[in-house]
Formats: structure tokens, C-alpha cells, sequence
């Protein structure tokens, strides 16, 4: 939105860029509470996952607090993968060539859909729920708030998508495509940091 | 869109209030924001009123505790969500973009969403008291465990926040953006007004504290409402742990709530005392400065947790005082050999200058761990945070509505009244909380519905209650001042006070535009420089402002 720019020229970052990073810059704090509560319960807790707190009625419930690596495994390639199809979108617009542009744009919505998909089955399978200690509770709260995340990235491609099928989008004038991949990219870091601490370090 | 210079007639077909509804209008919104927060302030302070009466003798039954703890709980939850932190966004709405010679703020619709969410926010706040168990009582830090616990009233509250959190975060952005991308021709960072760079400061810690602040939120409503156990040792979790996120946020939001205050304050001050701000730059750095480390001293509302470092969080809280303390010498070599006058801006201003000198004193005094020890939870704290957020923040709140009350409604306040209003205020303020000082020495305890009137104790509180309640008379003649200047027709040249930023160099009140024409910038004082000729001015060219095509 430009309808009210600046009075003078300036170089650099467009005014919508510029704002797009500072509200990334503050998503950063959000995880960044929400990873340091994590990191508290971790270090309080003797043993990882906590499984001396598991009450009596949890274990007869069959609660317990494992986590499988496989699917995750899966997620994390395709959200990987959907970063790099984003900036070739990107990419390409530059070049001009907008029927690549739209390809790769939707290749990506479509791998941040399917990695919607498995973090939810991923949830109807887990053998804990939010409420089985502060185990579960950071486990689905971070990986949550991240899905939600992935969820609004989704829906923010999904307009520029629409935008571009519209016949917006080109060399030029290709703002929209260019936050919406900064944005995917700072999705796709926050689930780098949350599967290397919640997944893979022991 | 890029290439319409034309005003927006449209608008001015449609009715007045849904003008208003629908605007986009940094001025517009500015105003609805002060409007609102005004209206939070006479809320906030029957609220406090309410404690007061309570607690003007020992043994009160005036109220139950329960109800009490609603009342202070509501109260301080007010005053700072719903009052300070969105009255300094109706003061930056207004006059950043006039100061820096900018036609909006960068981001107009972003700018009417902070506005909205503020206002539902409230309501929803508020809405606690209709349902089961009452509002909020756990105080407005809400900790652990006593905030798992509470009913509905408690949600409601925690959901309020998280919204009055994102109007913050991305009202910050847009503030920010605005001052880095918006600045008119010439104006480079240093010739930035000072209220300005206030702003910018309170944007930065706003934009990276207030998510923190929601993280904690999210925390505290899933341990209520989904069975967490973040804060509950039980389940593994650490009822400290709210502390810690809570005061990551809530200790630079102290920050976030006075130093648009000392913006305000730096602007009055060379007005009325006719000579430019002492150490402009030293101003800007000291500002920076306290951004920047008040991201380092939450934990020192947690000496007496035993869970943190005291030698570290004691240490940087006396740091802090440092740049605070510079900014109190430029004042003051501001004033020294000035042509002051008395005018009710400047009395504000120096009634901020001199009691929140008092507020900061007293808060160094608590930094030292062993003091802290024996003050922490006690009304010496009340009395702290009251001469830092009433005599600090309050002053400065009405020091700006009564310097720039005539560039928003064309209109001067009657400069007697403004007098008695000042006054009354100042001895009302001092009876209110210097008592409180003497209580908490002497271990009386905050946040408690009754007291056994013990060591003058009910001497002490009768005379806060009275001091209260003056308060609350002196804003009469402030009403009677607002309601005789509407009744008045708007009188008032552009720049009334012979000030010196820009936004004294549009009419009064502003066109929607809000330039027609721009002086020369060559200095933090533009219109100093184009009264004395130093410079000229010129016509904005109409598109212009929108020449980004």
C-alpha cells in the first residue's frame, strides 16, 4: 500500500518491506518466549522427557512421552523443499517469465499443505496429550503456534496466488510475492530451530 | 492508486460518523485514540477512588475483599493497557507525521486496526465483571499460581492483553517505518524532533517486548484452559517462569509508558523556556540508551525469588538511572537563563520534571538488593511506581493536551483554569502517594483489602484518601476548560506559541493533507530558522506526497 508514500524518493527497502520485517522481527520475540520457557522446563527437569511426572491414571491411560523422528523427518523435507520452490518463484517473476512464477508458487502452497497434513496426523498419533506435563504442554504449544504460522503463510500465498492469476505479479511490481517468501522463510527457520530441539537433541 | 492527487472528495459526502468509523486519517485516529484513553482514565480513576475509600480507615467494610481485589486489579489494568500505553499512540498518531513533515503515517489502514482492536480490547476487559466470579483479581502482573486459578473474568482479561498487545506491536512497526521512510525533504535523523525520536525508542521496545508479553499470555491461558503445566510444578513447569516473561515485557513497558511522556516534555520545555533543548544529541543518545537497557533489569522485580542474579539485574538497574539522570540536566540546562514562562504546558511540565525526579530516586533506592528486600510487595513500591507513572507519565499527558490542545481543535484552554487545574493536581498528587512512601517503610503491605491501624497507619491512609480524592476534583476545571474552549470558536494562528517544530507550520486545526506548504530544514528547528530568515518555505507539490507511481 503505497497510496500515501513518501515525500521524498528514498532508496533501499520499500516502506512494505520494511514493515514486513519488523513484524517478522517481533514473530522472532514471540517464539523466542515461548522456545525460553521451553529451555526452562528442560533444565529444571532431572530426566528428558520427564517421565517421572507421569501420574498413576496417566500411565494406566497409556500415556507416554515419546516422539517418533520419522514423520517429522518427512515434514521438515517438505518444508525445506517449499522454501526453495518460493524463491524460485521469486526468481523467476524477476526474470519475467510469470507462468514459472505461478508454478512454483503453487508448488509451494501445495507442500505447505502437505506439511499441515502430516504435522496433523502426526498429532492423532502421538501416545501424549497438552496436558501430560510440561513436556506435552511446550510440545504442542511450540509445534502449534509454528502449524499456525505455516497455516497463515499458507493462506498468505494463497491470495498472492490469486493475485497473480489475476495478471498482477511481474519483473517489475512483485512486492507481494516477495514478502510473502520472506515470510515462508522465516516459517521455514522457526521449524528448523523446533525439530533440531524438539526432535533431535536429546 | 498511485497516480490520484486529487482530495478525497468521496469522503466528504459520507455522513460524519461513518467518516469517522471508517477513517484512515492519522489525525482522525489520534484523536479517537485520545478520546478513548481518556475515557479508560475517568474509569481507571473511580476505580481508584473505590480503593481509596476502602482503605481511608482501618478495618474498612466498605467493600468485600473479593470485590477489592477486582477493584485495584482493574484499576492499575486500566490505567496501563488502556490509558497510558494508548494515549502516548494518540499523542505519536497526531503529531509524528506533522513533526516530520509527512502527509500520514506509512501505513494508514494498519494505523485504523491498532485504533479498533484498542477500544474491543477494553470492552472485553471490562466484560469481566458480567460473568461468574467477577474480572480479574490476581493484580495486573496476574501471577502464578493465583492466576490458574481465578474464573472466566481471568480469560477475558488474558485475551484483552494479547489484543492490546498486537494493536501495540503493529502500531510499532508502523511508527517506525513511518520515521525511517516518511521524513520531508532535509530532515535528516538528527534534525528529528526529540518527541519523535521518543516514539521511535518506545516502537522498539514495544515491537520486540510486547510478543513476549503475548508468548507469556498464550502460556497462562493454556495452563487454564487446556491442562498445561507451564507454570505449574506438578506437572514440571515453574511458577517463576511467568515472572520472568511477564517483567521481559512489563519492565520495558515501563520505558514504553514515559518516554513519550519525556518527548512531550522535551518539547515544552524550549517553548516556554525560549531557548533551544540542551544537548539535543546527548537527549537522543541517553533516550537510546534507556531503550536498550531496559531490556537487561526485569529481573529486578524479582530480587526477593531467590531465582535470579542480584548482582547483574541490581547492577544494571543503577546503569539505567544513568541516561534517565542525563535527561533530567537537560532539562534543567534548558531552563537555566531562559525567558520562562508560566503557561499550564510548562507547569505540567515542570511538575513532571521535578516528581518524577522524586519516582526515579525512590526506584534507585529499591534497586539496591538489600533495601529491595525489606521494601519488596510493601506500599514504598505504590508510592514509586504512582510518582513515575503519575507524576511522570499524567503530567506529561496533560502538559501535551494543553500545548498542542490548540493545533488539534484550533482552540486554546483557558490558561487560569489550566492554573487551578495544575495546582490542585500537584497538591493532590503529593498527599496521594509521598504517605504511601512512609506505609511501605513501615511494612505495610500492597495489594491487601484491610489493615489494623497500627504506627499512624490510618492517619497515613486518611490523608492519601484525601489526596485522592483532590485529585479528583482538579479535573474539574480541566472539564470546565475543555467544554468552555469548544464553546468558543477556533481563534487560534498556526503557531501559537512560537514553537519551533513543524507541526506548528499548518493551520490549525491541520487540513487532511496536512501541508500545503514545507519551510526549508536545515536544523532541528525549522521554524525558528524560517522565522528569523534564515530560510524560506514552499508549497507542497500536490502529488507530491504520492509520487511513488
Amino acid at each position: 500500500m503505497a497510496a500515501h508514500g513518501a515525500q521524498v524518493q528514498r532508496q533501499g527497502l520499500s516502506n512494505g518491506m520494511l514493515g514486513l520485517i519488523l513484524f517478522i522481527a517481533s514473530e522472532v520475540m514471540f517464539f523466542g518466549g515461548l522456545f525460553a520457557a521451553y529451555f526452562i522446563a528442560r533444565a529444571d527437569s532431572p530426566s528428558w522427557p520427564p517421565e517421572e511426572l507421569l501420574a498413576p491414571d496417566q500411565v494406566s491411560r497409556g500415556v507416554r512421552l515419546e516422539l517418533e523422528v520419522l514423520l517429522p523427518s518427512i515434514a521438515t523435507t517438505l518444508l525445506v523443499i517449499s522454501s526453495v520452490t518460493i524463491q524460485l518463484s521469486v526468481w523467476q517473476v524477476q526474470r519475467g517469465n510469470r507462468t514459472a512464477m505461478i508454478w512454483w508458487l503453487f508448488a509451494s502452497i501445495v507442500l505447505g499443505s502437505a506439511f499441515l497434513t502430516v504435522q496433523l496426523y502426526e498429532y492423532s498419533q502421538l501416545p501424549f496429550g497438552v496436558g501430560d506435563t510440561v513436556f506435552g504442554t511446550t510440545f504442542y504449544t511450540l509445534t502449534g503456534f509454528h502449524g499456525a504460522h505455516v497455516a497463515g503463510g499458507v493462506i498468505f500465498m494463497a491470495v498472492i496466488l490469486v493475485r497473480a492469476l489475476g495478471g498482477q505479479m511481474d519483473s517489475e511490481h512483485h512486492e507481494g510475492l516477495e514478502a510473502a517468501s520472506f515470510y515462508w522463510h522465516f516459517v521455514d527457520v522457526v521449524w528448523l530451530a523446533l525439530f533440531t530441539t524438539l526432535y533431535i537433541v536429546q | 492508486m498511485a497516480t490520484i492527487a486529487v482530495p478525497h472528495v468521496r469522503g466528504q459526502e459520507r455522513p460524519a460518523i461513518l467518516e469517522w468509523l471508517t477513517t484512515v486519517d492519522h489525525k482522525k485516529l489520534g484523536i479517537m485514540y485520545l478520546y478513548t484513553a481518556l475515557f479508560f482514565f475517568a474509569v481507571g480513576g473511580i476505580l481508584a477512588l473505590l480503593v481509596r475509600t476502602q482503605l481511608a480507615v482501618a478495618d474498612s467494610s466498605f467493600m468485600s475483599n473479593h470485590t477489592y481485589n477486582q477493584v485495584f486489579t482493574m484499576h492499575a489494568s486500566a490505567m496501563l493497557f488502556l490509558f497510558i500505553i494508548p494515549v502516548w499512540a494518540a499523542f505519536g498518531n497526531y503529531f509524528v507525521p506533522l513533526q516530520i513533515g509527512a502527509p500520514d503515517m506509512a501505513f494508514p489502514r494498519v494505523n485504523a486496526l491498532s485504533f479498533w482492536l484498542f477500544p474491543t480490547a477494553g470492552i472485553l476487559m471490562f466484560a469481566g465483571f458480567l460473568v461468574d466470579g467477577g474480572s480479574a483479581s490476581a493484580g495486573w502482573t496476574a501471577y502464578s499460581p493465583l492466576a490458574r486459578t481465578l474464573g472466566p473474568g481471568m480469560d477475558l482479561w488474558i485475551i484483552s492483553v494479547i489484543m492490546l498487545g498486537v494493536s501495540s506491536t503493529i502500531g510499532a512497526a508502523n511508527f517506525i517505518v513511518t520515521i525511517f521512510r516518511m521524513r520531508a525533504p532535509g530532515m535528516t535523523m538528527f534534525r528529528v524532533p526529540v518527541f519523535c525520536w521518543n516514539i521511535l525508542a518506545t516502537s522498539v521496545l514495544q515491537l520486540l517486548a510486547t510478543p513476549v508479553l503475548a508468548a507469556a499470555l498464550v502460556m497462562l491461558y493454556i495452563d487454564r484452559n487446556f491442562g498445561g503445566s507451564f507454570f505449574d510444578p506438578n506437572g514440571g513447569g515453574n511458577a517463576v517462569l511467568w515472572q520472568n516473561v511477564f517483567w521481559f515485557y512489563s519492565h520495558p513497558a515501563v520505558y514504553i509508558m514515559i518516554l513519550p511522556g519525556m518527548g512531550i516534555v522535551s518539547e515544552v520545555i524550549p517553548v516556554f523556556a525560549r531557548k533551544p533543548l540542551f544537548g539535543y544529541k546527548a537527549f537522543v543518545f541517553a533516550t537510546l540508551g534507556i531503550a536498550g537497557l531496559g531490556f537487561s533489569v526485569w529481573a529486578h522485580h524479582m530480587f526477593t525469588t531467590g531465582a535470579v542474579l542480584l548482582p547483574f539485574f541490581s547492577f544494571m538497574t543503577f546503569m539505567i538511572g544513568v541516561p534517565t539522570g542525563v535527561k533530567i540536566f537537560n532539562w534543567l540546562a534548558t531552563l537555566w537563563g531562559g525567558s520562562i514562562t508560566f503557561e499550564p504546558p510548562m507547569l505540567f511540565a515542570l511538575g513532571f520534571v521535578s516528581m518524577f525526579l522524586i519516582g526515579g530516586i525512590n526506584g534507585t533506592y529499591s534497586a539496591a538488593v538489600p533495601v529491595d528486600f525489606a521494601i519488596h510487595d510493601t506500599y514504598f513500591v505504590v508510592a514509586h511506581i504512582h510518582y513515575v507513572l503519575f507524576g511522570g507519565a499524567v503530567f506529561a499527558v496533560f502538559a501535551g493536551i494543553y500545548y498542542w490542545f490548540p493545533k488539534i481543535w484550533g482552540r486554546r484552554l483557558n490558561d487560569k483554569l489550566g492554573t487551578i487545574h495544575f495546582i490542585l493536581t500537584f497538591i493532590g498528587f503529593n498527599l496521594a502517594f509521598f504517605p504511601m512512601h512512609l506505609l511501605g517503610l513501615d511494612g505495610m503491605p500492597r495489594r491487601i483489602a484491610t489493615y489494623a491501624d497500627i504506627n499512624h497507619w490510618e492517619l497515613l491512609n486518611f490523608v492519601s484518601t484525601v489526596g485522592a480524592f483532590l485529585i479528583g476534583v482538579a479535573m474539574i476545571p480541566f472539564l470546565i476548560a475543555v467544554v468552555a474552549a469548544f464553546m468558543r470558536p477556533k481563534d487560534q494562528p498556526d503557531n501559537p506559541w512560537d514553537a519551533n517544530t513543524l507541526e506548528w507550520a499548518t493551520s490549525s486545526p491541520p487540513p487532511p493533507h496536512n501541508f500545503d506548504s514545507l519551510p526549508e530544514i536545515h536544523s532541528e528547528r525549522p521554524l525558528f530558522d524560517l522565522r528569523h530568515g534564515i530560510t524560506t518555505s514552499h508549497a507542497v507539490q500536490p502529488g507530491a506526497a504520492e509520487g511513488r507511481a
